[in-house]
């Protein structure tokens, strides 16, 4: 019994964590239609911020974490002016920007982890931060995970509101369905795109943050990140928030399984296992509709 | 996609003989490295091309295929004669290759690149937890009695068998269905082309070769294990160098890799530290100025030469 409460909690809490990270892509994917291969290196990124804080100037994460919203927001609005606008403007958001953008923000990649290779070497990294043990229906979990899991409800919510409630959120939904009419009602798609792409960069660096304070993580994991929010929001169908959500936490409980049953060492084969039986099964997602 | 014209064949036939006699008319160790250096990118440029070209499949996973050749060569090196390991490298190869392409290329490009995007990293930790598991070990130590020499010659022989596959492909009605589905995957289905199966057979062949190419190099890392026959700036490097020559024709892989793997000797010798920067920010140089690759670059030039003359 202890051992299920502890599995449910553990997947839950690392579940919250893909969910919210996937949801930033989809933004970024669905909405400003832009594959962005170095995701993952910008959580990165935000984890050293955090664990640079906490060790040299003992600055509590979830101040770090409020600052990461506005810095995540700013650099990935940069990222696609600077760099991914001139590719839409040359393939005219055509089919060519995805492969495009991809070789672009493949490329960026390795500059941002050599960038962080340089600045902290290739050895993982950890702090500790509010890990006393909580005891939950006899299942001991730590404060952090409790603490991150809260507010990645917190983000999925504003998000959902955001989208369902607001009159800007239904300009992000009409350009993610229908980019080439959107410009018919007036609204501009470039900007709402670049300000989009820029939100999923808030989101990646505050999941950032959040990871750096129960995860131990190296310069070169981005890519893992990358992968699984990849492999999230096909399994909830591009562009379905809902559907990032709930494949999210499968995919936390899944692993959180596979590490505790099995072996750790197995994790990454487990969300290819995921992914191929969704791509084999229903390759529009969980939650997509089937396109043609 | 061109066809390569016989003047260009020619050439690239003469400069496959010339690189072979290299190493009977000079015996230095640091020009023979160097060579090896070279003709094993060219060799996985043009391999790479071979699928991703025609159809515009960005494949990032050449690493994988790479890593399983030199593996198999570790594992079974010592106790088969070298064809039949390399038959068996070929074998694992393909398997692999035969998978992903049945998962994936049904489906949109965007999928095969996610799937191989990640498919390195999750080969290297099922043999990393392979290793540590179950053999107990983590790296491997290669002793073969190979030389340099020999694994030269090898890998030209190897580009050599590349090159006049895919010309023939490129003549057969293979390759004139690639051509279509490049242009416009649609199209093909409807005119009666197993989009599919080209695709797959193209994915394995090039996979092969690639495979084969770890395989051949084996000998020349001595000891391996999973961080360094998996390190994924192998594919990285493979993917700028055929796009910078361009991936449409079948010699342009090798206008781009020989540069280039020139270019990152000097500087993975001269900033260690830096050298992922600077690849990144050399691909990234590529993509937004010469997108199409030097050969079309050049030869768009030269078009535009040609009619300021008359």
């Amino acid at each position: 019994m202890q051992l299920i409460v502890e599995l449910l909690l553990f997947g839950l809490t690392l579940g919250g964590l893909y969910a919210m990270v996937a949801m930033g892509l989809t933004l970024q994917y669905g909405v400003a239609r832009i594959m962005h291969l170095a995701y993952g290196e910008w959580l990165i990124a935000a984890a050293f911020g955090a664990y640079a804080a906490f060790t040299y100037w003992q600055v509590n994460p979830l101040i770090t974490l409020a600052l990461s919203l506005p810095v995540g927001f700013a650099v990935n609005w940069l990222v696609y002016q600077v760099l991914l606008s001139p590719l839409v403007r040359r393939t005219q958001a055509g089919p060519a920007l995805e492969v495009d953008s991809l070789l672009a923000t493949f490329g960026l990649l390795f500059v941002v982890q050599g960038v962080m290779v340089v600045l902290f070497g290739g050895s993982y990294h950890s702090y500790n931060f509010a890990a006393e043990a909580v005891n939950i229906g006899g299942a001991l979990i730590a404060r952090n995970r409790l603490i991150m899991f809260g507010l990645t409800v917190l983000a999925g919510l504003s998000i959902y509101l955001f989208l369902s409630r607001t009159r800007a959120g239904a300009a992000v939904r009409a350009v993610a369905t229908a980019p080439g009419n959107a410009p018919l009602v007036g609204i501009d798609v470039r900007k709402v795109s670049a300000i989009t792409f820029a939100v999923g960069g808030a989101l990646v660096a505050a999941g950032g943050v959040l990871a750096s304070m129960f995860l131990t993580f190296s310069a070169s994991m981005g890519v893992i990140f990358t992968m699984k929010a990849l492999i999230v929001i096909i399994m909830g169908g591009v562009g379905n928030m809902l559907g990032a959500v709930v494949a999210g936490l499968l995919l936390g409980m899944a692993e959180t399984l596979v590490a505790r049953l099995v072996d750790p060492g197995l994790t990454l084969a487990v969300n290819y296992l995921l992914f191929l039986s969704v791509l084999l099964w229903r390759p529009a997602g969980l939650f997509g509709r089937p396109v043609r | 996609m061109k066809l390569p014209q016989k003047k260009s064949l020619l050439l690239v036939w003469g400069m496959l003989a010339a690189a072979a006699l290299l190493p009977v008319l000079s015996s230095n160790d640091y020009y023979l490295g160097l060579g090896i250096n070279l003709s094993q990118y060219v060799l996985m440029a043009t391999a790479w091309a071979v699928f991703s070209g025609p159809t515009r499949y960005v494949s990032l996973a050449s690493v994988a295929f790479y890593g399983i050749g030199a593996y198999a060569v570790a594992v079974v090196g010592d106790a088969l004669p070298l064809p039949v390991v390399f038959l068996i490298a070929v074998a694992a190869g393909s398997l692999l290759a035969l998978l992903v392409g049945l998962a994936t290329l049904r489906l949109s490009g965007t999928y095969f690149v996610i799937f191989t995007f990640g498919l390195a990293e999750l080969v290297r930790q099922l043999f990393t937890w392979y290793e540590v598991n179950i053999t107990k070990t983590v790296g491997r130590y290669i002793f073969l009695e190979v030389t340099p020499r020999q694994i030269y010659w090898e890998l030209l022989a190897l580009l050599a068998l590349l090159f006049a596959l895919s010309w023939w492909i490129q003549r057969s009605r293979l390759g004139l269905a690639l051509r279509v589905i490049g242009e416009d995957e649609m199209v093909a289905r409807h005119i009666g082309i197993d989009v599919t199966r080209s695709k797959l057979v193209l994915f394995v062949v090039s996979s092969a070769f690639i495979t084969l190419t770890g395989a051949i190099m084996a000998p020349r890392w001595t000891y391996i294990d999973p961080a360094i026959s998996f390190n994924a700036v192998i594919s990285f490097q493979v993917v700028i160098m055929a796009l910078l020559g361009g991936a449409g024709s079948l010699f342009g892989p090798v206008a781009g890799a020989i540069p280039l793997s020139l270019l990152f000797e000097f500087l993975s010798a001269r900033f260690p530290n830096h050298f992922s920067i600077l690849l990144g920010a050399a691909f990234m140089v590529i993509v937004y100025f010469v997108p199409n690759g030097v050969a079309a670059a050049l030869s768009a030039w030269w078009r535009r030469r040609g009619k300021a003359a008359a």
